[in-house]
């Protein structure tokens, strides 16, 4: 919707895309590689990883309807540290906003917010997510309790 | 061939053994960091130890293109000096901060030698966060030297001048200039907590050249200790005319009663104009202030504060051993070093063992002082640092050797040459009461045939020697960059655990932070126009900025949203008559350009930061001045 290249010239403007990514990849790629936390590990565990994905969030208790205060917080903390890359609508630098806790399992939400470079390595939908969009989920330093405001932000968005 | 070459000049046990005891494996980490002076260029360099591995350029009396350091507008009060903005120094002398004697990991303070100044580092971020301009100073060369707390970094004079009790620097004729002149040696509170430093006092002192000093240790720690030169007052061909005499001294200075002297109220407050520069850790913007008054004392009006110990001719460096006793000078011109004892010294000043009285300042017997000479050391000793095991190990310039010799007797246990013309020599901790006696570096002033030629400039070669054994061992040539004049080492592990990683954005109070994507703008004040920008993987916003002028002045202030560590962003626009900027993760930096050409203007991220880096770019549009182009910017949505 808000791409400002379409039809044939998107194609190949992401073969060229994909194409210096490719070639790029043996200098910055494996330097953020050896840089992540997760860097000793063996990549390619993608079949067993479970619905939560890869993180320290297993499951979000969650109220009804969602918690306003929260949500606020969430709110300006996703302002500071999200908004540069995800809008509500619309495809930005990552993917919408709009209907995210609907898409995904919460505590996977949390994990692709805390410890984004392993989850682009290991979870079969984030590592889709990179492949489409090209550009790494940046860590940005958001502890739990951060992460769980922002989640209750996007339930008060979903439920509005 | 090769390996015949390399045995005869470098490892005389085969290269397996060095080479397995200097490889760090890839992914794992240097055992030392190592602080190198980088001399003319007036940066200072880290190296890991013993791999060589060059980690870091820390820029602090010069400018630095690659970040931006001293042209961003952050940066630029940090070389205000009296004389200016001064983008350049000759960077001399690498101390690290002590608690109770040992290296702490906090500090590492340099000097400025040509336009007098004593900088400090902070080692959290490896980022100069202080410079701090000495009045009354020329050559500022045998400084920073801290006390055994870092009650004090000590700063003092090479070249002495006419100090006029009005303030500054007389204009006298030449001829006279030896009845008027003077030395200073400085003294420099350092704040417990911060670290911050303000010049407390001075002490005026004979017009000698003093070169090089060091503190005392347990039983001398109240004193430090200073070569000084041109006993004979020369002011013209001192080649010739300061090697007249056959002896100069050894200043020896009770830093101690000197400050108490000053705290009884015993100084006279002179007229003096330096800045002190500090870096606000809040903001990330330096400023300057200006002091105006310094306090100095003299050794007339305070007796028992400095004392003058005769020692071979032209002494340069000047070490004390880790008990604190033994008080080593290299002569380059004598071939053996004279080792005076603390203890001797206390002695000669109680019995009043005097040969002259210099300017109302006891000349002690040299004799009496004296506990050794080790003779026939080598030729052209210049420094000599310790191994805590009882042994010194002394560089030699003139016959291109560092020399072990033992402090029990003074005899002379190995030699090994170095490649060529050595200087600085330094072993981690080898200036404090524990040195961690594994490894020596040699730092030579001659490079010659080291390494592949790159025409007639070459870099300055260090020498990794193994000291753990009786027998010294050549483990790793490398190259360093300028010419380090000394360098500190301390253990990785007491610097790396409190090394940051980022900075955090809801600490970030510059005062044109942009702390998220929604609040960037552009804003003109008459023909001031500035950018509020963000940088994020993979996209500067703005990035399209339409309503600049010509004659307008813009400054680029921008913040990295980043909080990841190593996710710096760059800044750069076309025709920008400074460097770009590199902004660390959580960080705001300022660019300023003055448009000089009208049209379409590209700027961009000079980081290779992701895959979309390419894409990481904006247009900026300069009109004719007076043009009615309104201000407009936006990304992604011209219609904002």
């Amino acid at each position: 919707m808000k791409n400002l290249i379409k039809g044939k010239s998107l194609i190949v403007a992401l073969m060229f895309i994909a194409g210096s990514f490719m070639i790029s990849s043996c200098s910055s790629d494996d330097q953020q590689a050896d840089k992540s936390p997760s860097a000793k590990s063996e990549a390619g565990e993608s079949a067993s990883v479970p619905e939560y994905g890869v993180g320290p969030v297993k499951e979000v208790s969650v109220s009804n309807p969602p918690d306003e205060a929260l949500a606020e917080k969430g709110e300006a903390i996703f302002a500071s540290k999200c908004s540069a890359c995800h809008k509500m609508e619309g495809r930005y630098v990552g993917p919408a906003m709009d209907g995210v806790t609907e898409r995904r399992n919460l505590a996977w939400i949390m994990n692709m917010i805390l410890n984004p470079e392993e989850m682009t390595k290991k979870d079969p939908i984030a590592k889709k997510l990179l492949a489409e969009y090209m550009t790494q989920m940046v860590y940005q330093d958001v502890t739990e309790d951060e992460a769980r405001a922002i989640v209750e932000y996007l339930r008060l968005n979903d439920t509005n | 061939m090769t390996s015949c070459n390399v045995k005869s000049k470098g490892s005389p046990d085969g290269t397996d053994d060095a080479a397995r005891k200097v490889y760090v494996a890839p992914g794992e980490h240097d055992e030392f960091y190592a602080f190198l002076s980088g001399g003319f260029n007036g940066q200072v360099s880290v190296y890991g130890m013993p791999s060589g591995r060059h980690l870091k350029m820390i820029p602090v009396f010069s400018q630095h293109a690659e970040n931006g350091y001293g042209y961003s507008e952050e940066s630029k009060a940090l070389l205000n000096t009296t004389y200016g903005n001064i983008p350049w120094d000759d960077l001399h002398h690498p101390k690290l901060s002590r608690t109770d004697g040992m290296a702490d990991g906090r500090f590492l303070f340099v000097n400025g030698n040509n336009t007098p100044r004593i900088a400090r580092i902070d080692l959290t971020t490896f980022e100069t966060v202080e410079t701090l301009e000495i009045p009354n100073s020329a050559g500022n060369h045998c400084s920073p030297y801290p006390t055994n707390n870092t009650e004090y970094v000590v700063a003092g004079t090479r070249f002495s001048v006419p100090i006029s009790d009005e303030g500054g620097i007389e204009d006298i004729e030449l001829e006279k200039l030896n009845e008027y002149y003077r030395g200073s040696i400085s003294f420099i509170k350092v704040d417990d907590k911060s670290g911050e430093m303000d010049l407390e006092f001075q002490i005026l002192v004979p017009g000698f050249d003093y070169d090089i000093a060091n503190g005392g240790k347990g039983p001398s720690e109240d004193w430090i200790f200073f070569t000084a030169y041109n006993s004979e007052q020369a002011t013209t061909l001192k080649e010739v005319n300061a090697s007249l005499h056959d002896k100069d001294f050894v200043a020896a200075i009770n830093w101690k009663k000197a400050a108490e002297y000053v705290k009884q109220g015993k100084y006279r407050e002179i007229p003096a104009e330096y800045f002190h520069n500090k870096m606000d850790k809040k903001t990330h913007v330096a400023s300057s202030e200006v002091k105006k008054k310094v306090k100095v004392i003299s050794p007339e009006e305070c007796p028992d504060i400095m004392y003058l110990i005769p020692t071979p001719k032209s002494p340069h460096g000047v070490d004390v051993d880790p008990s604190g006793e033994f008080i080593c000078v290299s002569g380059k011109l004598a071939s053996m070093v004279p080792v005076h004892s603390f203890s001797n010294m206390l002695k000669a000043i109680e019995n009043k063992d005097h040969v002259d009285v210099f300017e109302s300042i006891p000349i002690l017997k040299y004799e009496s002082v004296l506990a050794a000479e080790v003779k026939d050391i080598g030729l052209g000793p210049l420094h000599t640092e310790f191994d805590g095991k009882g042994n010194a190990y002394s560089s030699m310039f003139v016959s291109s050797e560092i020399v072990k010799w033992r402090l029990k007797d003074f005899e002379i246990l190995d030699r090994i040459p170095v490649y060529y013309s050595v200087g600085h020599l330094m072993i981690p901790g080898g200036d404090t009461h524990k040195p961690d006696g594994k490894y020596l570096v040699a730092m030579n002033k001659i490079t010659k045939d080291r390494y592949l030629p790159t025409g007639p400039e070459l870099c300055h070669s260090a020498q990794l020697i193994d000291i753990s054994g009786d027998k010294m061992k050549m483990l790793l040539d490398f190259p360093t960059i300028g010419e380090p004049h000394y360098a500190q080492a301390i253990k990785a592990d007491i610097v790396a655990p409190k090394s940051k990683k980022i900075y955090r954005l809801d600490e970030n109070e510059h005062p044109h932070a942009t702390l998220k994507e929604a609040d960037t703008r552009v804003e003109r004040d008459g023909n001031i126009v500035r950018v509020y920008m963000t940088a994020i993987r993979s996209h500067l916003a703005p990035d399209n900025i339409e309503g600049i002028h010509l004659g307008d002045t813009v400054y680029f202030h921008v913040t990295n949203l980043e909080q990841d560590w190593d996710v710096p962003h760059g800044f750069a626009v076309k025709g920008a008559r400074n460097a770009e900027i590199l902004i660390m993760p959580g960080e705001t930096k300022t660019l300023e350009w003055i448009p000089t050409k009208t049209g379409v203007t590209p700027f961009y991220c000079t980081d290779f930061c992701s895959a979309l880096h390419q894409e990481m770019q904006g247009y900026a549009r300069v009109s004719p001045e007076g043009a009615n182009v309104p201000i407009k910017y936006w990304l992604g949505d011209p219609k904002k």
